[in-house]
């Protein structure tokens, strides 16, 4: 089995970390790994804002770049349903290009949908412990419909507890350019998500989105809170040491 | 009180609302009790999902002809001896209800909740023209006591704690009553009670009306519509085009995920069907009624980007459950209709220009799509609203500019590794801990709540080369 890393913009500069145990989670389950080169963000950020004409020329040369691959995976929900939704139609105007967008589309997968579905992966062996809990991304929720396969990898890890986050399924108040264009606003979603997280006591508030992550993360660290923001591949691939 | 309030922009009265202790207080308790009664409501209903499909179906059927679906609505009230008529704009719709007014001799007119007639302010022109309107619903009540416009389409008066009711009605009614509704509504009844026997003319809106039958349908849970619709001589329903369906059997659909998606009700405890004037041999009812069919910017949508914002039943769900609304409440949005919806409504109303900014107060999390009886795409819109703001230039020119570099960056790896190179130099002198938490300019807005990892190191693009050979 091949797959290659979408790795994302945020992925890619913020938490290269992720990035990283994600190739070494995928190596453990004997998929062979590769990094298309010349990558950089989805677009997300110009589509979401209204910039489409724009966000369709990015689409275009990631389409390009992910030709080869046999499946792209990447470590973000809204990333991959910007792919997977809404490539086709940015590129409708060029029949070839569409056709192209549409296979990729096809063939990109968010991480744990990807363990889950694709290589059927149930429980992974992980020396992680603690308690976490899970926030559900919205794109990764109500955009590719996904909230069992996240809580299932995290189940199957034999020293984690999870515990259900209240009110998992509303949004952190992130939502790209949102969170510096309302800045007020988007604080006052976090801190009721933050209060819920904390309600929770568990050590790791884990998630599949390098947006929710960044903000969450963002407002635990400012909060001095115990609590840390990990993505799933942190848990399923600790780093030695931790 | 929307022009003076809209010189303030959007982003200053939505900081405004986050500091009022009473709203979140009121925001918080009224949101998570519906969103709670609607979810349990459709949990406890195997058909809801398909009754949802069925009914956007129809909306969409419907908007296909509403030209003859109008005409037969029209068509058969007039058969029952109620009158027609048709307005252009809202101006229309309000010159119309006065001039009925000034040759009916009408001082006073009940009004049952009606966003309609707020969305064409019809009680303002009521009053400069000295017929004395009464809002008889109990939320309508009390804001209009506040002199307050509805803040919720549902439950206008949603930003009230009960303890301000109380102080409301102690001050305008004489009297000291206890924050308690039950006390609250009691008093409110007895002051509206003598108001329906008085009036003159009764105003409504429509929820539905029925093109085969020529029936009005109106959802309510006090009864006070009922009232209005009977008691006075003159019937008067303001209905924007859009809400005829085509039969009963249509209404049926609609009236089972109605109530259900805005207040978790199975039936909303009252639906009134008016089906014309009264009739000879009847003893209850008006002796007039009128249907005012309004377009005011809709008919124009059907062929626009905003043809999914008229399938909306104008049920509530989509504010309750947006992050936004519960946070900032529906007064600062600075339109009729506020929430996900109401930034689409406002556009469809008064134009792109007007919601330059509200096209940006939704974090676009989908929720508000999750519950929509009819299904609309509430966030898709929204995007694409912002895209006409960019293509018409609505779009301030610096965003647009700071876009453009973006999308270059993102066009070009040689570009984006440069911007990487210089984002690691520029934030130097300020990480702290292996922490952002303090930047300038534009990155302060992040900061000033939120740390920000830096960038890192080394990326995850040149860690590669360390890890690629396994």
């Amino acid at each position: 089995m091949k797959a290659s890393i979408m790795i994302t913009c945020l992925g890619d500069l913020l938490f290269p970390d992720v990035g990283v145990a994600m190739v070494k989670l995928l190596r453990r389950l004997r998929v062979t790994v590769d990094f298309p080169p010349g990558q950089t963000c989805c677009g997300m950020p110009l589509f979401n804002s209204g910039y489409h004409h724009d966000a369709a020329l990015v689409a275009a040369r990631t389409v390009k770049l992910f030709e080869r691959a046999e499946h792209v995976v990447v470590p973000s929900g809204s990333c991959a349903w910007m792919v997977k939704t809404e490539y086709p139609g940015l590129l409708k105007d060029d029949p070839a290009l569409k056709a192209q967008a549409e296979a990729l589309a096809a063939k990109t997968y968010e991480l744990s949908q990807f363990l889950v579905n694709v290589l059927g992966v149930t429980s992974i062996d992980s020396p992680f412990q603690g308690r976490v809990t899970y926030h559900d991304s919205c794109h990764l929720l109500r955009g590719l419909g996904e909230s069992r396969n996240p809580r299932a990898l995290l189940r199957g890890v034999k020293g984690c507890e999870l515990v259900e986050l209240p009110g998992s399924d509303e949004c952190c108040g992130f939502g790209g350019s949102f969170s510096v264009r309302l800045p007020d606003v988007s604080t006052a979603v976090l801190n009721k998500k933050l209060a819920n997280v904390e309600s929770t006591g568990a050590a790791c508030l884990v998630a599949c989105d390098a947006g929710c992550l960044m903000q969450m993360g963002g407002g635990l660290s400012r909060r001095g809170s115990r609590v840390r923001a990990v993505h799933l591949a942190q848990v399923l691939e600790p780093e030695e040491g931790e | 009180m929307s022009d003076a309030h809209l010189e303030t922009p959007f982003p200053e009265r939505a900081h405004a609302a986050l500091g009022d202790a009473h709203l979140q207080e009121a925001l918080t308790i009224a949101t998570t009790k519906f969103i709670g009664l609607r979810k349990e409501s459709f949990e406890g209903y195997p058909d809801g999902e398909a009754l949802r499909d069925r009914a956007r179906a129809i909306k969409e059927a419907t908007l296909q002809g509403l030209d003859q679906h109008l005409e037969r609505l029209a068509d058969n009230i007039e058969r029952l001896g109620g009158h027609v008529h048709w307005a252009a704009t809202g101006e229309e719709a309000r010159d119309i209800i006065l001039r009925l007014c000034r040759d009916k001799g009408v001082r006073m007119a009940v009004k049952s909740k009606s966003m309609a007639t707020e969305e064409i302010e019809l009680n303002e022109a009521l009053e400069a023209a000295g017929v004395k309107p009464v809002e008889t619903d109990l939320g309508e009540y009390i804001i209009q006591l506040a002199h307050e416009k509805p803040s919720h389409i549902i439950a206008p008066a949603i930003h009230k704690t009960k303890g301000q009711v109380a102080d409301l009605f102690s001050k305008e009614l004489g009297g000291r009553f206890e924050a308690d509704p039950e006390v609250l509504t009691a008093v409110a009844r007895k002051e509206l009670r003598q108001k329906f026997l008085e009036a003159d003319m009764g105003i409504t809106g429509a929820n539905f009306a029925v093109a085969e039958t020529g029936t009005i349908v109106l959802v309510t849970n006090e009864g006070n519509g009922r009232m209005v619709t009977s008691l006075p001589r003159i019937h008067v329903a303001v209905m924007g085009m859009e809400k005829v369906i085509p039969t009963m059997t249509d209404l049926m659909v609609f009236l089972s995920i109605l109530a259900r998606s805005a207040t978790g009700q199975k039936l909303s405890s009252y639906t009134t069907l008016v089906r014309g004037p009264r009739q000879p041999g009847e003893v209850e009812g008006p002796e007039e009624l009128h249907l005012i069919l309004m377009d005011n910017g809709r008919t124009r949508q059907i062929a626009g980007t905003l043809r999914e914002a008229l399938y909306c039943l104008r049920c509530g769900a989509c504010l309750n459950v947006c992050p936004v609304y519960r946070q900032i409440g529906g007064h600062a949005y600075g339109y009729t209709y506020p929430g996900p919806i109401g930034i689409l409504l406002t556009a469809m109303l008064k134009g792109n220009a007007a919601v330059k900014d509200l096209a940006h107060a939704s974090s676009l999390c989908g929720a508000c799509k999750d519950v929509c009886p009819v299904r609309i795409d509430i966030p898709r819109m929204l995007v694409e609203l912002r895209e006409h703001l960019d293509r018409e230039k609505i779009a301030p020119w610096g965003e647009r500019m700071l876009f453009g570099l973006a999308r270059r960056a993102m066009a070009s790896p040689g570009l984006f590794d440069a911007g990487v190179r210089l984002g690691r130099m520029a934030q130097r002198p300020f990480v702290r801990d292996g922490k952002l938490r303090t930047l300038p300019l534009f990155f302060g807005k992040w900061t000033r709540t939120r740390d920000l990892p830096p960038v890192a190191a080394r990326t995850f693009s040149e860690r590669w080369k360390e890890i690629e050979r396994p």
